[in-house]
């Protein structure tokens, strides 16, 4: 049975503390959190997305004050109503746009550190399969919000994405009609997008978002040389002064102090592009209002789709959507794929250095030619460079079953 | 320092990302118009012209076209000249100010060789190409020094485009009415939307369809692809049923004035504001690098 002291103040400490323990909480979340003191500027990408959701979670709740998901209506109350009759309704377009895109550069480095590092393995795969789950998440809102507007590239590629459903030769047509709501998109299409937008792929994400935090909880934090640390160890020390031998740092205030920083220029930059180059997040073929009867010359996703659809494209109906399918879900059983036992950065973990890079440039190579046309040499090249994702996936168990030890620490 | 050659792999890689989905990738999609500076060198020079000559041949322009600034009437309102020729032939008030000189003279004698088009409602109207120099010299005799930007725009595009977020219409301005406040009608704005309605059908089949409304096409489209379509509508968009316009660089620029300020109205309020919101995080950024170093000294 609690006992809650009849004298205490309302709101005091002991109020509080007896009600809903703050201190243990406070303790438990942040002060006697335990980082890593061997870590980089890379490690505080977390924050910094977190960070960017907030942005993308604030503008969005002003943009929704007078955004109408009305096929008639969708348009002008963007790109009148918002952007000229509401007081800084441009300001809120421009950040949201702009955080939609830039979230996912940062995905994609957050991403890649866990792969450089091996930050996915021993302990900490269920890091990396919700990690993954947030991406396919972020995709998925990233993909509604595209749709909101109802410009031509939102009802276009509404149009092609919806129609992957029917899954090629299977012809399933019906199954896209009932994810429409219509034969084509319409009303009933950009409601649904709509409810998704803003209601349950945030909720989704948020969730995510929790469990992904508590998937870090007792693996940890991996740091730069994959070392295994005894936590509880190092945090005695660090609790006895021993701020320099301790091999760790408490999250509030000393990891927070860096992260803070680095989010300090993140937002230099992020705001440099708000203000001054939102151009590259705000395609313009999105400014002409969707026309049923008017195809764009070039469809295209933006650009952190590119690399996946470029996958998709260059085969067969069928063959590709094996491909776009295998691009999908591969990265999610990374840490069962990678069979060396090594936690390591990837510099010391050859032959899994040269398919680190090679994948990193794959990757660019494959969403650079996702947007040049589908023709010639650009052609070629994205059939190779799809082929080479391919095999680079289909390789990774051999190369590292393949690997030497190597030690934790250099 | 080692965390910076991480950030300048970072930074590499994301600026090659950014170079091949944007700027490579767009030069490779949109084939490359060089523009001409509104020169027009394809036309013939024109003789010099006498306005006081030009004025006695006015006639010959004053059957379709209305001069204001002459006090002349057109002859005929929007509804009967859209039913008539599939457009509304324009006031001639503010051609001088805005057009070049040749391609006015090139006009008058051959429409469909100035304009570049198949087909264009007004027919060959100067006999010579002397004739048409004087009426040029006296409709830049009579047009004004200064025209702003809405003018210019409602000169030479509006009476094919509408703009609806300065609430213009190919036949004027939206008029201002009240519903009758017991039934929630408002018969004279439906009458106004009739009219419109009846406009836009002749012009959609003079033109093969309805222009497009040009409100926020200052986004849609690039600054240089406006400003080589508008000089040369060919050049971009082989077969395309829009006429060559002949403005001169001073008359395009008006316009795309007008096109901005509708069209992209938080352009000034964007670099008031911007100085103010980096100025605030370069502060917020020297804080926490003093923060963080306090709080990680002694630390290795």
């Amino acid at each position: 049975m609690a006992h809650f002291d009849p004298n205490a103040k309302p709101f005091s400490n002991k109020w509080m503390n007896e009600r809903l323990a703050v201190d243990t909480l406070k303790r438990v979340l942040s002060t006697e959190y335990w980082i890593p003191k061997n870590i980089n500027f890379l490690w505080a990408m977390g924050m910094v997305l977190a960070a960017t959701f907030g942005l993308l979670l604030i503008s969005g709740i002003f943009l929704l004050m007078y955004y109408l998901p009305d096929t008639k209506q969708a348009f002008d109350s963007v790109n009148y109503t918002i952007m000229s009759e509401v007081g800084f309704g441009w300001l809120w377009r421009h950040i949201h746009g702009v955080a939609a895109s830039v979230v996912f550069l940062i995905i994609y480095i957050h991403m890649l550190t866990g792969i450089y590092y091996g930050s996915y393995k021993k302990g900490r795969e269920l890091i990396w399969i919700s990690g993954m789950l947030l991406f396919v998440s972020f995709s998925a809102e990233a993909f509604s919000g595209y749709m909101l507007p109802w410009g031509q590239m939102s009802y276009w590629a509404g149009m092609v994405i919806t129609n992957l459903f029917s899954l090629g030769s299977l012809e399933l047509n019906g199954l896209v009609e009932w994810i429409r709501g219509d034969y084509v998109p319409g009303q009933a299409f950009l409601g649904r997008f709509f409810m998704l937008h803003v209601l349950l792929m945030p909720l989704i994400i948020i969730a995510l978002i929790v469990f992904h935090f508590g998937t870090l909880r007792i693996p940890h934090v991996n740091n730069k040389d994959g070392e295994e640390i005894d936590f509880e160890a190092e945090a005695e020390k660090w609790k006895a002064g021993q701020r320099k031998e301790s091999k760790v740092i408490p999250f509030n205030p000393v990891f927070l102090s860096k992260d803070v920083f680095v989010m300090g220029i993140y937002f230099i930059f992020f705001f440099y592009l708000v203000f001054y180059h939102f151009e590259f997040a705000m395609d313009p073929v999105n400014f002409d209002p969707a026309d049923p009867l008017k195809t764009p010359a070039h469809i295209y996703p933006e650009w952190y789709f590119l690399w996946s659809y470029e996958i998709l494209r260059p085969f067969s109906k069928d063959a590709g959507l094996i491909a776009f399918g295998f691009a999908q879900v591969i990265f999610f059983l990374l840490p069962f794929l990678d069979r060396s036992p090594n936690v390591a950065p990837a510099n010391r973990r050859r032959p899994f250095r040269c398919w680190f890079w090679l994948l990193v440039i794959d990757m660019i190579a494959l969403t650079i030619l996702g947007k040049l046309p589908p023709v010639g040499v650009w052609n070629t090249l994205g059939t190779i460079f799809a082929w080479i994702f391919i095999i680079l996936w289909v390789v990774l168990p051999f190369i590292t079953k393949k690997e030497k030890l190597v030690g934790g620490n250099k | 320092m080692k965390e910076l050659k991480v950030l300048a792999v970072v930074v590499f890689f994301t600026l090659i990302t950014y170079w091949g989905v944007e700027p490579f990738a767009h030069s490779q999609m949109h084939k490359h118009v060089e523009g001409k500076d509104f020169k027009y060198e394809d036309l013939k020079p024109a003789p010099k012209g006498n306005a006081e000559a030009g004025k006695a041949k006015i006639a010959a322009c004053a059957g379709c076209h209305g001069i204001k600034a002459a006090g002349m009437k057109a002859p005929m309102d929007a509804m009967a000249s859209a039913a008539a020729y599939g457009v509304n032939p324009p006031d001639l008030s503010n051609v001088g100010a805005i057009y070049d000189t040749k391609f006015l003279v090139d006009l008058m004698q051959n429409p469909t060789h100035a304009t570049k088009v198949k087909k264009f409602a007004m027919p060959p109207s100067a006999s010579s190409a002397q004739d048409a120099a004087d009426i040029a010299a006296y409709l830049k005799s009579i047009a004004p020094k200064e025209i702003t930007p809405k003018e210019a725009f409602e000169a030479a595009c509006g009476r094919c485009h509408a703009m609806r977020y300065a609430k213009w219409t190919q036949i004027g301005t939206i008029p201002k009415t009240k519903p009758n406040i017991k039934t929630g009608q408002d018969i004279e704005l439906l009458k106004f939307k009739e009219k419109v309605a009846e406009y836009q059908d002749h012009l959609a089949k003079y033109m093969g369809k309805l222009p497009p409304d040009l409100s926020i096409i200052i986004r849609a489209r690039s600054e240089h692809f406006l400003e080589t379509f508008v000089e040369d509508p060919q050049s971009q968009l082989p077969g395309t049923a829009m006429p060559r316009v002949g403005l001169t660089k001073e008359g395009y620029e008006k316009v795309k004035e007008y096109l901005e300020e509708i069209g992209d109205p938080s352009k000034p309020k964007r670099a008031a504001t911007g100085p103010w919101v980096l100025g605030f995080f370069v502060i917020f950024s020297i804080l926490a690098y003093g923060w963080y170093k306090s709080q990680w000294k002694g630390l290795k």
